[in-house]
Parts: structure tokens; C-alpha cells; sequence
């Protein structure tokens, strides 16, 4: 197969098609709109469905119609619209309907701004919507991930009967990289005879709903799904790894934080500074493991994000006592992309045999100490 | 000897959550009864909306999924769209329907989605305990209206029925009663021609039924029934307010 430059928020569409989705509701907004764009052309040539909502929030609804249905359904929006979809997520957690939700974040709050953030880290991992749930989330940081993330996410939908997040940015989306158009390796899928159908031959009804109003019927029911998000966590974590052996300084980073990360980190290694770098994919699980046994010979993790310090919490939650973990971030609008050298900068400073920055090269970053 | 009276297939036959002389019951039973004249039952597919109407699973024998307070339009869209082989209904109530729901309805009514909503207006939300809702009558108390529904600080009651007719994607709408026998017989009529409209394939299909809430109203069953004569029908009038006779795509 050859590879094609491909735009990434073509690859997510082709990505969904490709693992069988053939019903798409959605609202316009951007950084994503070709996601739409790209499936109102494609789908009906297959028989499929795209339908464009009145609003984020009927669009989300017939995704939770259509996977109560029995089949592959997604939809997609950027940060607020994804907060108006909000409410049918966790009816969606709460009846375990499967079903999958691209988020191109944008910079928020509010209507925020059109370019690339990740200020929409804890809404997606820690729930989001009201209520004591999950939504699996996967991180991609290329075209490539883009294609094969959106696929492998209608499995693990699919597996845990559970909505599952992309979540990119308004980089990932908007840039074209080479794209091999081939599915991840297929994964073991549990029959859905819970699925609406109508009750065919005058099997006894299913039903799907998320209301529990009898004593301990709620409680039993909340368990139920957190024994299951105990599954997601021993099958599910993802994550990339790059020279932590050795390394006496890990970055952390996910989606276009970790792209820049990456160059940050040739740079640092070619100045002979052991930097290593953990890149966590799947964000919900949380790669806890691998920072927790690295933490045990690395001593210190500097975490880089397009925001003011969101996954930061949960990289301090999951290393070791004594580990020393920094924050840089850029909480981004237009113009606000840090470059590989701010984050060597950062490095540099943190690092140990370098000499510390004055407030002022501080600038927009801050240190923890755990 | 001849059966000439059953209870619906379709129901359950289990003893039902509504207030004594509460209406919803009678509509749920035109509802199944519509359903098994036309031997829908395991072809069709409920949307269960927020309100007195969400047990919807527990009296229905069919497949059902609960939607988000006013959402059930969307989520039936979903299912319809999935399954459009199969027959797609909702109960939604005033509150769900005429004010949260609002947007839902109007659209997928306007995409002339080939469902059918059944929805019961008795000028209250019945569930939470009796607050104003859009189709409240201008004066009337409820627990948050308490000096009487004033236009001037909450608008007028509205007409979903009229507003809908006005749709192209409309091809049933009606407005019926059950606060007595004769329009009782033609609410029956009226629910059973909407599920055949969707069974033809001919559009969205929508019956509006006037209904009764003596709890919240602090009325009678019979002075209920006799409020729904005096004050809703004259606001809210009876009537067929559009009936596609041939399906647009045909």
C-alpha cells in the first residue's frame, strides 16, 4: 500500500470509515470541520449515514440512538462544542452505550480562539459531564495516530460497551502528513445482543437506560462500571518511550507537545544531557506504570503542555516520592506555539548542571517539588 | 363467545406508577393499543423521555432506550436512522418537549424524520412536582408561578401542534383529548393513524393529547376532566392540523 499526504482531520475520517463506522452526526465548528466535510461525500456512497444536528447536542443524542442500535457511531466538535456534548456523554457512560467522540481542541475558554491547546485535558479525562465515570481517551500526536487511534477506538467502544475520546488540536488536524491507510491489528469484539433491534422472534426486551431509582440499585450499577474501568486500566495504557533508560530527566508529554518534545529532546541528547522522554497515548488510563517505575532510578520529569498544568497533576499523582517534577507550558492562543530551543531552555534549567533561571527567564513556567 | 376487550399485548401487565386519574395511563394504552393493531410490537423501538413518561420500559414490552430530558427526538433519530425498518415512538411531556426540548423537536420534525412522538400536554411538570411549563395557561398557579402565570413575565402558553403543521417535514399533526369517551375514540384514531403514517414511510407523525394532572392541579380526577373541557380545549383546540395525504420522496 502506498502512503498518501493525507490532512489530519481527513485521516481521523478515513480512520472511522475504515473500522466500519457508517453513521456520523455532527455540528460544524472549527478546527474540524473536514471531518464532516470529508463524510457527508463519503458515507452515502456506502450506504452510510451523515446527518448535521441542529446543535452538539442532538448530534451526541442520535450518536447515543444509533450505538444503542448496535452499530458504530461517532461524532466530532472542538473543545465547546465537546462541552455542550457533555450531557450525552455520561448518559452514554451511564447506559454503557459505545460510541466515539473526536475532540480537534481549540483554545478556550469561553470562545476562546481558533488555534491549537490543550485546555480540554481534564475535561476529557476526569469525566467531563456530570456523575462517577470514565471516557477512554487516546492522544495522537501524528496523521498516522490520527488514522489508527480513531479506528482502534470503535474497538475498545465496542470491548467495554463505553464512549471513547480522540483527543487532537487544531496542529494535528489542520496539518497533512504521509498517511498508510492500514488498520491496526483486529481485536477480539463481544457479540451485542444488547443492542435495540425490536424484540426479534419475541426475545424479552432490552433495555438501555441509566436511571436506577430502586435501594442500591445506583450504588451496584456505579460499581459495575468501575469494575470495568479496572479492566480498561490493566488492557488499555498506551504510551511512547524515548531513551528513559538512562535518562536523569524524563519529559512528559502527549499530542503536539510531545511532536515539539521530541526535537527538544535530540537536542538535549546531542548536548550530551541523558534526556529521555515518556509520551503517554492513552490518557485515560494513564500510562501510572511506566512513570512510577522510571521514577525509581529518574529523578526528574519536566512536563510540557499547551496549557497552564493539567496533565502535570496526574504526572505527580503517579511518580515516585523524590522524584522533582517541572511544568512548562504554553496556555496557547494564535502565536503561542513554544519552539523546540524554549523548551531546551527549560531543560537546561532544570536539569541540574546548568545554572537556574532568574524570574525573569522563568517567564511563563513554574517548578513543583513533589 | 366473542372477546371484545383485552388488555394491549403490547403492555405489560403490571400496575402502573401514575397518580389516580392521571391521563398518562390512557395513553399509554391507546399508544399499545395502535401498536398491536398494526402488530408492531417487536419491530417497534421506544425512546423513553425525562418526566412522568420515563418508565416508559417498565409498561412497554419492546425494545427501549432512555434519552436525556428533551433529547428524545435526537436519540430516535439515531435509532430510525440505524433502523429504518423499524417503528420509532416517544411519549414525551410538556416540559421535556416544549421547552428543553424545543430545538429537537422543531428539527427533526423540519427533517421530516419518519418517527412518531406521542405528546402529552397537561400544562405542568408533572414529575418534579407541579412547576410552570410552556404550555402553562395564562393564570395559573403552579409551584412556580404562584401568583398566576403572568405574560408579561413568562410569555404565552404554546401551541406545539400549530407550530409543527407548519413544517414541511410534517405528515401527521393532530391535537386530541381523553377526558371523555367520544374524544377518547378519536384520540385512539388519531394515535393509530400516526403509527400508520410512519408504518407507510410518509414523515414525521405527531399527536398531541391533552391531558390531565389532578395531582398537581389539586383537583378531582372528575374536576380535572372537566378543566381540560373548560380551560385547555378552548386554548389548546382539538383538531387534524395536518395529514399528508402522498410521502414527499414518492
Amino acid at each position: 500500500m502506498k502512503r498518501k499526504l493525507v490532512k489530519g482531520n481527513e485521516a481521523v475520517a478515513m480512520g472511522a470509515m475504515d473500522a466500519g463506522c457508517k453513521y456520523y452526526f455532527g455540528y460544524p465548528i472549527t478546527p474540524q470541520n473536514e471531518i464532516p466535510e470529508y463524510l457527508s461525500q463519503e458515507l452515502p456512497k456506502i450506504g452510510g449515514v451523515f446527518l448535521q444536528a441542529e446543535s452538539e447536542i442532538a448530534a451526541i443524542n442520535m450518536v447515543l440512538g444509533a450505538g444503542a442500535s448496535g452499530v458504530r457511531a461517532m461524532t466530532s466538535s472542538s473543545s465547546p462544542g465537546i462541552s455542550l456534548k457533555q450531557e450525552g456523554i455520561s448518559y452514554m457512560a451511564g447506559s454503557e452505550v459505545p460510541g466515539v467522540i473526536v475532540n480537534i481542541s481549540r483554545s478556550s475558554p469561553g470562545l476562546g480562539g481558533i488555534s491549537a491547546s490543550q485546555g480540554d485535558y481534564w475535561q476529557a479525562v476526569k469525566g467531563g459531564g456530570h456523575g462517577d465515570y470514565h471516557v477512554i481517551v487516546l492522544a495522537p500526536d501524528s496523521v498516522q495516530e490520527l488514522y489508527a487511534l480513531t479506528a482502534r477506538a470503535f474497538d475498545y467502544a465496542d470491548i467495554y460497551r463505553n464512549p471513547v475520546m480522540v483527543l487532537g488540536d487544531a496542529v494535528l488536524g489542520q496539518m497533512k502528513e504521509p498517511l498508510l491507510r492500514e488498520l491496526p491489528p483486529p481485536m477480539e469484539l463481544p457479540p451485542k445482543d444488547w443492542a435495540l433491534t425490536g424484540r426479534k422472534g419475541g426475545r424479552p426486551q432490552n433495555v438501555i437506560k441509566s436511571l436506577y431509582l430502586d435501594d442500591g440499585e445506583l450504588e451496584k450499577h456505579i460499581w459495575k462500571l468501575v469494575e470495568k474501568y479496572e479492566r480498561v486500566k490493566k488492557e488499555t495504557v498506551l504510551y511512547e518511550t524515548k531513551e528513559i533508560e538512562d535518562a536523569d530527566l524524563i519529559l512528559v508529554a502527549f499530542g503536539t507537545a510531545a511532536r515539539i518534545c521530541k526535537t527538544s529532546q535530540k537536542m538535549a541528547r546531542d548536548l550530551g544531557l541523558r534526556v529521555g522522554l515518556i509520551r503517554p497515548i492513552s490518557l485515560y488510563p494513564f500510562p501510572e506504570e511506566v512513570l512510577r517505575s522510571t521514577s525509581e532510578t529518574t529523578k526528574k520529569y519536566l512536563v510540557v503542555e499547551l496549557n497552564a498544568g493539567q496533565m502535570l497533576e496526574d504526572v505527580r499523582l503517579a511518580v515516585g516520592p523524590g522524584a522533582e517534577v517541572s511544568f512548562h507550558g504554553r496556555p496557547c492562543g494564535a502565536g503561542s506555539l513554544p519552539k523546540p530551543n524554549e523548551i531546551l531552555e527549560k531543560i537546561k534549567s532544570v536539569y541540574g548542571s546548568f545554572p537556574k533561571p532568574t524570574d525573569m527567564e522563568r517567564g511563563n513556567s513554574h517548578e513543583t517539588r513533589v | 363467545m366473542k372477546l371484545v376487550f383485552d388488555h394491549p399485548k403490547s403492555l405489560k401487565d403490571t400496575p402502573s406508577h401514575f397518580c389516580p386519574g392521571c391521563h398518562h395511563g390512557l395513553i399509554q394504552r391507546l399508544v399499545a393499543e395502535a401498536i398491536d393493531h398494526y402488530e408492531l410490537q417487536d419491530t417497534c423501538i421506544g425512546v423513553a423521555s425525562v418526566g412522568c413518561s420515563v418508565f416508559m420500559y417498565n409498561y412497554f414490552d419492546v425494545d427501549v432506550v432512555e434519552a436525556p430530558h428533551g433529547r428524545a427526538p435526537a436519540v430516535a433519530t439515531g435509532v430510525k436512522r440505524v433502523h429504518p425498518d423499524k417503528i420509532v415512538f416517544s411519549i414525551q411531556g410538556d416540559g421535556d418537549l416544549a421547552a428543553i426540548g424545543t430545538a429537537e423537536i422543531i428539527h427533526t420534525a423540519n427533517r421530516g424524520e419518519n418517527i412518531t412522538i406521542i405528546f402529552v400536554n397537561n400544562t405542568t411538570y408533572g414529575m418534579t412536582g407541579g412547576q410552570m411549563a410552556p404550555t402553562t395557561l395564562l393564570g395559573q398557579v403552579t409551584t412556580t408561578s404562584p401568583y398566576g402565570r403572568d405574560f408579561q413575565q413568562d410569555g404565552y402558553p404554546i401551541r406545539m401542534a400549530e407550530m409543527l403543521a407548519t413544517l414541511e417535514g410534517s405528515a401527521y399533526v393532530a391535537r386530541v383529548a381523553v377526558d371523555k369517551p367520544a374524544n377518547l375514540m378519536k384520540a385512539k384514531k388519531s394515535i393509530r393513524e400516526a403509527f400508520r403514517m410512519q408504518k407507510e414511510g410518509m414523515g414525521f407523525s405527531f399527536v398531541e393529547v391533552l391531558s390531565s394532572c389532578p395531582t398537581d392541579w389539586k383537583m378531582s380526577p372528575g374536576d380535572a376532566c372537566k378543566r381540560v373541557e373548560e380551560e385547555m380545549i378552548p386554548y389548546f383546540p382539538l383538531g387534524v392540523y395536518k395529514e399528508r395525504e402522498i410521502a414527499d420522496h414518492l
